[in-house]
């Protein structure tokens, strides 16, 4: 096999399985059910960074006629937990508590109120009395660990932290070669830092979620998540039910690129619900959106790097400090993945890397499409960049000469990686360099082009990376196949489609094995009453883990097909063939699926064509993207034009080319707004200034430049069909190419993000 | 509470709304799923609906305000048998991912080739420019539309 050209559905368009109903705007989303009595949540913030409850009056809330309930700390039990939806035991400190007597920046939780209408909740909220005790707060990470800083995470119960009196949540170090020869016999030794802030998910549909008691008692969480089962382990465990109570309901999703990977409501809702008995609605404001959800970490990354006299890296040391907020939700987790992928990319002999993930009080970090990426990729192709400069190479050549190739192993994922851990991945499949090559030829590399008007100058950049396609050894994926008595089957999964389009990829996948039309598939995803387990829509697992549960599961199913055709034709399976929902035998006879499945339901040796697959990978292949970008900016003034952006991309198959293309495209718009236009502000008090899309920007339909986009295939051997991940790995690439452009242009270097005219114009002016 | 009467996508419903209710929550509560939250304050445009033709974010329209006049939702582009020529193009390119901003992305885009005096590609932005989409990078939507265009 060696790619799509071999398959009747993989690799080929394919229109969305749900497309129908969503060009409709059927009511298809978590909030787009009707409940007779529905209470609306409330949550009350706290208007301080740092502060402890001394005590809560919710007396005058309860009165307010309309109000079900109030919950403050007192009423919950006390369960040290993470929010992050990971897999069991999780890797984030266990530092949160549905409500505390503690807050740890502004817009913390402090109370929750049901009610009768959004109106009555937040009136409530307003008529609760609480008498803070204000607390020094500290919001530079690099201050907080220093002695004497106030300790954020003081209480007694909160558990897996790194260093509780330093702010250190998480701390990380791997190494090996040996760094420190290798920077004495270096030829030139190159250390810059750089710095990347807070962003956010920004998903249009906002978190939501409903929660009931059905007839038989059960807590139902309907809920916009990219995770249900661990939001119904995680509920469990804080609500302390039985997981046996819980079912969680993901309907379709409105976008969620991480920051629904998050236990964010659900465990305060089913509290109100628990609490009155009723059905209770919570809706995240997008001002909650953007300053008490999640976000994407903020980083400092200090480089030191040895070169040799003919280009080669020699040795490279990078240490990080992670503000990872009041909470450590992922903050470990999402450092791994900076490091690991600073050095997936070069082969470098020494290395050592060493981060810590501190907490301020400033709002909690998370999981963002990318996860650490796009913050290690912004520094180390910047800073690529400036060694190939100073030492007066070609951006590309000095690449070229220091990847990673085909065939080789990556030492660095061995040393630092998730749960038990894995081998070093091997590379097996490897387009960077023809990604390298086209996206140079569409971006007219070496060729100058003139501005579009005097007093400007015109630049391009490239920035290359890599990404994983899921975690091996810890993501786990389960479906079932269920054929029907027309040839049609249910495909029941765990992996859920946020928007990714991954049920049309998975049906595809299913279609391709069993022989038959993608519209003879049924998928659903996913209820955890009916589907099997997966451990969720993150970490670019859903194609790669989730698709090959698919094969195994479609693999199976096939087999009681041809067993069942064999017993009817009186013919040994060996001998028959099987296509366009039919298995005939050499001599020409033919059962259709039909007729197969009406004989295996109702006529001889009666049983249900069926079958589960499972999926565990050890390893985790690199996607790979190479980014270009062409910039032109004013000279006086440092006003940037971004004027074409090109991303080619090698993600093995793509299952669905134009759903691949669609993912690059919206991943690089997002890299987009990282790179210029996305920021979140806040004054000395730690209070955010940023509240709504007025002020945090993300790009409009006519913000947008030319965008070109290549996907160049390899066959992944160890994917479902080749397939390797595609939905993160664009993202992380923009923001160095566009600074990259800019120095190119202008010779400004811009070493943080985003890039802003202010800042070239500075550099400029003090030129 | 006020009495009013509107048409939604040609059907006409008279009744009684809090003076203070917004289009967007009425629309809702009577079944008209398309509408979408996604702001609440006119920014993102995931609840537009077109007003007597205009184009407005329901999220901050009163209900009141539409009195007497004809509110249009996606709903209104296709038949229970068929979708429009519009609504297959952006199955048919894939220019709907997440699908929350859709419907309003559809409504405008129609509005736009009803309306449109120019076809250039940057005036098609424009008209669409209100919807917020953070999944597509508006490629496929804005080439589902141009596929649209028609100059006669
Ligand atoms: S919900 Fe109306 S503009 Fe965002
Ligand atoms: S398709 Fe998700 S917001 Fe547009």
């Amino acid at each position: 096999m060696s790619g799509s050209k071999d398959y009747r559905i993989v690799g080929k368009v394919t229109p969305r399985v749900d497309g129908e109903k969503l060009a409709r705007g059927k009511g298809a989303f978590s909030d787009d059910i009707e409940f007779r009595e529905l209470l609306h949540a409330k949550v009350l913030r706290s208007p301080h960074p740092h502060a402890r409850i001394l005590s809560i009056d919710t007396s005058n809330a309860k009165a307010l006629r309309g109000v079900h309930a109030v919950l403050t700390h007192e009423d919950l039990p006390r369960v040290p937990h993470t929010t992050a939806g990971q897999g069991w035991p999780e890797p984030s400190p266990y530092d949160a508590f549905v409500l505390d007597n503690k807050v740890r920046f502004v817009g913390d939780r402090v109370a929750a109120v049901a009610a009768e209408t959004p109106g009555i909740a937040a009136k409530a909220c307003s008529l609760i009395d609480v008498d803070y005790e204000t607390l020094e707060a500290v919001f530079d990470p690099e201050k907080a660990s220093k002695p004497g800083a106030i300790v954020i995470h003081d209480e007694e119960d909160s558990s897996g932290i790194y260093d509780k009196s330093s702010n250190i949540a998480s701390h990380l170090e791997a190494s090996f070669g040996d760094v420190e020869k290798a920077f004495k016999d270096a030829y030139k030794i190159f250390e810059k830092h750089y710095e990347v802030g807070y962003v956010q998910q920004s998903s249009i549909e906002p978190h939501i979620c409903i929660t009931w008691l059905d007839e038989d008692e059960r807590l139902v969480i309907r809920s916009s998540t990219q995770v249900p089962f661990h939001v119904r382990r995680i509920v469990a465990n804080v609500l302390q039910l039985p997981v046996k109570k819980i079912r969680v309901i993901k309907p379709r999703v409105g976008g969620g690129f991480g920051g629904k990977q998050e236990i964010l409501n659900e465990e305060l809702c089913g509290a109100l619900t628990l609490a009155t008995g009723k059905a209770v609605r919570f809706w995240m404001t997008r001002e909650e959106e953007l300053y008490a959800s999640r976000t994407r970490h903020p980083q400092k990354l200090f480089f030191k790097t040895a070169v040799s006299e003919d280009g080669k890296i020699l040795a490279m040391d990078v240490r990080v400090i992670e503000n990872t907020g009041a909470y450590g939700t992922h903050a470990l987790t999402v450092m791994t993945v900076t490091g690991n992928k600073i050095f997936s990319m070069y082969n470098i002999p020494n290395i050592k890397f060493s981060g810590e993930a501190v907490y301020t009080n400033l709002p909690v970090a998370g999981a963002f499409r990318g996860y650490g990426t796009p913050q290690g990729i912004f520094a180390l192709e910047s800073h690529i960049d400036e060694i190939a400069d100073e030492l007066g190479i070609d951006q590309i050549e000095f690449r070229l000469k220091n990847i990673y190739h085909e065939g080789d192993r990556i030492p660095i994922t061995g040393e630092m990686a998730e749960g038990e851990g894995s081998d070093a991945q091997l590379i097996r499949s490897s387009g960077l360099e023809e990604c390298i090559k086209r996206g140079a030829k569409a971006i007219g590399w070496g060729i100058s082009r003139e501005p579009t008007a005097a007093g400007r100058s015109r630049g391009i950049g490239i920035a290359i990376n890599t990404q994983g396609s899921g975690i091996p050894n810890v993501d786990m994926a389960a479906c079932s196949i269920k054929m029907n008595e027309d040839g049609s089957f249910n495909l029941l999964c765990g992996a859920t489609d946020i928007g990714t389009g991954s049920d049309t990829a998975l049906a595809q996948i299913a279609a391709e094995a069993l022989s038959i039309p993608v519209d003879n598939i049924l998928v659903y995803s996913s209820d955890t009453d009916m589907t099997p387990f997966d451990t969720g829509a993150y970490a670019s697992s859903t194609t790669y883990i989730s698709g090959a549960a698919v094969l195994d599961a479609a693999k199976k199913v096939k087999s009681q097909i041809m067993d069942v055709a064999g017993e009817m034709l009186e013919v040994e399976k060996e001998h028959l063939v099987c296509s366009d929902s039919k298995v005939s035998t050499q001599e020409g006879k033919i059962v259709t699926y039909e007729q197969i499945c009406l004989y295996s339901l109702y006529q001889h040796n009666q049983f249900q064509i069926m079958a589960v697959g499972n999926n565990v990978s050890p390893e985790s292949p690199p996607p790979y993207s190479a980014v270009f970008a062409d910039v032109e900016v004013d000279d006086d003034t440092g006003q940037i034009r971004l004027l074409k952006l090109v991303a080619a991309v090698d993600c093995g198959v793509a299952i669905n080319p134009q759903m691949a293309e669609g993912q690059v495209e919206g991943a690089i718009t997002q890299g987009m707004g990282y790179a210029l236009s996305e920021f979140m502000p806040f004054d000395k008090n730690g209070n955010p200034l940023f509240k709504s899309f007025r002020d945090y920007n993300i790009f409009r339909s006519s913000d947008m430049p030319e965008i070109e986009v290549i996907l160049v295939e390899t066959y992944e051997p160890t994917g479902p069909y080749g397939a390797k991940a595609v939905a993160e790995v664009p993202i992380s690439g923009p923001a160095p190419a566009i600074a990259n452009a800019v120095s190119n242009a202008v010779r400004a270097r811009v070493r943080s993000l985003p890039i802003t005219p202010e800042k070239i114009w500075k550099i400029l002016k003090n030129k | 509470m006020r009495n009013i009467s509107v048409f939604v996508n040609d059907k006409k419903i008279r009744t009684e709304v809090p003076i203070s209710q917004t289009l967007l929550d009425f629309l809702r509560s009577n079944g008209i799923t398309s509408v979408k939250r996604g702001c609440e304050s006119g920014e993102c445009g995931a609840c537009a609906v077109l007003i007597d033709d205009e184009p407005r974010a329901s999220c901050i329209t009163l209900t009141l305000q539409a009195d007497g006049k004809e509110i249009k939702t996606v709903e209104a582009l296709s038949t229970r048998q068929d979708l429009s020529e519009l609504q297959k193009r952006f199955i048919e390119v894939g220019a709907i991912q997440c699908g929350y901003c859709t419907p309003a992305l559809l409504l405008l885009a129609g509005h736009y080739l009803n309306t449109a005096v120019s076809p250039l590609e940057k005036d098609l932005r424009e008209a669409i420019s209100g919807v917020l989409c953070r999944c597509t990078g508006y490629v496929k939507p804005v080439e589902a539309i141009k596929k649209e265009i028609r100059l006669d």
